[in-house]
């Protein structure tokens, strides 16, 4: 008897302290949604909302501060919202990602499955630059881009995404197939498969689930950036990122918390929704690769 | 052609291989001699300076800032995320009720930006309308949370968002780690007569040694490069209280027209950084072999 009841409190406070956790990681997301939803007088403690805090939920739902984020919130000189950053953020993104998963892709069958002398080596130089701090590169590429007459230009910062996208797609695919059995590789040559067949048609077929964990990393890496942007994007080339931080940081005036949040949620959104679709795929292929001992 | 046909492999590979040559090795030498330069607002190499600019970097009070917060930073954020990770890897492994849901609430931070990161935290900080407010309308008129604002306080608002970004991750990597541990052992030691907290002390957490690695490289890495969270939550501020390695590069080079005194504090972060790295990827790729 005793023993169950110990058991039980046992249980009793792993799960409140679970619980409690779970309360932790959800605070920003509360206050930043309720925020977004109300209106100013609500979030300041105008009359009539006296009690109201920023957990309080809304009492008066409105989903104007969404909009004005959207498309009418001013950001440095221009009153248009986030909405042209969003196009710049996804075309980026695209290019980027599609550009980095297919060298990485490649490099990484090429480094498991076509050893030559000195392979491991370009594998190591190449996994170096997965972990350097981007600072050590910023004033040489701010020269290139300029020279390359891609400075503040969506392209320059697609090349810069994929220069330093490379090395981990490389490294995702490389880990993925050194798995694969190289008898399979050895039977495509039989049939007299060569080079580019043996990769399309019997490698890309089985590398989907690595090809998730390559793309939902790059999509958050580069979606998620802000070194890069705001130091090589124009006026008109900004990714979302950047004019997030712009348009809560620069806000003139009474600061307007609701649209503030709202832009927020609006550059959080993307990302969050790829890892509750794909997140579980991510982890299962991430966790595999990277905690093998 | 033969030739080309021979070397199809390598050939393929050369792009990428050029693109990281050039982006990454090429630009940390040029970094490195642009630090020895007398750059202000351009490159120039027509004066040589020798270490001058490391000297300057280090004898500058702002530069000591970002070296002692990047202390206290670094320390606790990995140490946090760490004990955080682990502690909910751990408990979540005690066949919890509704485990799926709240892995999903642990680790969806982990993708959001830091910029997101750091203006949820910079509201729910604020002393006027933030947490603080809150506790104080909900009647506990003594509470007091306004870190944000002091210079001496604001470094631990920078670890608290991040570890709350992620420690998600971290325990995510313990998890995995969990479930790949022999369950044979662990029964053994059960029938021996090991308590449960001696069989995770002796058997459980040396065989997360991996994991913790793992988990040591990531986040030291992280927080070397960390630069948008500070950017996002205080601007470096109070002052410049909030001021780390990562901003005072971008400062100098960007606004304060000292490129070669940021290229010399950016040599610095990469060398703090290869210390932590190297070994880790030399023992990793013996292993991976």
């Amino acid at each position: 008897m005793a023993a169950d009841m110990r058991r039980s409190v046992q249980r009793g406070v792993v799960y409140l302290v679970l619980v409690l956790a779970a309360g932790f990681f959800l605070l920003p997301l509360v206050a930043m949604v309720f925020t977004s939803l109300k209106t100013m007088p609500e979030i300041t403690g105008g009359a009539g909302f006296e009690t109201a805090t920023i957990l309080s939920p809304p009492r008066l739902w409105s989903f104007e501060a969404w909009g004005l984020a959207w498309s009418s919130a001013c950001i440095a000189v221009a009153c248009e919202g986030l909405r042209g950053y969003f196009w710049n953020s996804i075309l980026l993104v695209v290019f980027a990602v599609s550009i980095s998963v297919a060298l990485g892709a490649v490099n990484g069958y090429v480094l498991s499955k076509w050893r030559f002398r000195g392979d491991s080596i370009i594998f190591g130089m190449l996994l170096f630059g997965c972990f350097i701090p981007f600072q050590i590169v910023l004033i040489p590429m701010a020269r290139l881009l300029g020279l390359l007459d891609l400075a503040g230009t969506l392209g320059g910062l697609v090349l810069v995404h994929v220069c330093y996208g490379i090395p981990f797609t490389t490294l995702f695919f490389r880990n993925f197939y050194v798995t694969v059995p190289d008898e399979l590789i050895a039977a495509g040559r039989m049939d007299g498969a060569g080079f580019w067949q043996i990769f399309t048609i019997i490698l890309v077929p089985i590398s989907w689930p690595i090809f998730v964990v390559a793309i939902i990393w790059q999509f958050t890496n580069v979606w998620n950036d802000f070194l890069f942007g705001a130091s090589f994007a124009g006026p008109d080339t900004r990714p979302l990122m950047v004019a997030l931080n712009n348009l809560v940081n620069t806000s003139t005036g009474t600061k307007a918390y609701n649209v503030d949040m709202a832009g927020a949620m609006i550059a959080a959104l993307p990302t969050m929704l790829v890892y509750i679709v794909g997140g579980r795929y991510f982890l299962r292929g991430l966790t595999s690769g990277a905690v093998k001992g | 052609m033969r030739f080309f046909k021979a070397r199809l492999p390598q050939l393929t590979l050369l792009p990428s291989l050029v693109l990281v040559a050039v982006s990454v090795y090429g630009f940390i030498a040029l970094t490195f001699v642009i630090s020895l330069t007398r750059s202000r607002m351009l490159p120039r190499f027509d004066r040589w300076e020798g270490f001058d600019n490391y000297a300057r970097v280090w004898s500058h009070p702002r530069w000591e800032v970002a070296v002692e917060n990047f202390a206290i930073f670094g320390l606790l954020y990995i140490g946090g995320t760490l004990v955080i990770g682990l502690g909910l890897a751990i408990l979540l492994d005690q066949k919890i009720r509704a485990e799926g849901a709240l892995r999903t609430i642990y680790l969806y931070p982990m993708a959001l930006s830091f910029i997101v990161t750091g203006v949820a935290w910079q509201w729910l900080m604020s002393p006027d309308l933030g947490l603080q407010h809150a506790f104080r309308t909900w009647g506990w008129e003594s509470f007091s949370f306004d870190w944000i604002t002091q210079s001496e306080m604001a470094i631990y608002c920078v670890v608290i968002a991040g570890a709350w970004q992620a420690s998600g991750f971290v325990m995510a990597l313990f998890l995995a780690a969990l479930r790949g541990i022999n369950t044979e052992i662990i029964s053994a030691a059960r029938m021996d007569g090991a308590s449960g907290p001696a069989i995770y002390w002796h058997i459980i957490i040396p065989a997360l040694r991996p994991a913790f690695l793992t988990a040591i490289v990531v986040q030291g890495h992280l927080s070397i490069k960390s630069y948008d969270l500070v950017v996002a939550l205080t601007r470096g501020g109070p002052g410049f209280a909030t001021e780390l390695p990562s901003t005072f590069m971008y400062e100098f080079t960007f606004s304060r027209n000292e490129m070669a005194m940021g290229a010399a504090s950016a040599v610095m972060m990469l060398v703090l950084l290869t210390v932590l790295i190297v070994p880790y990827l030399y023992s990793e790729l013996r292993h991976g072999r």
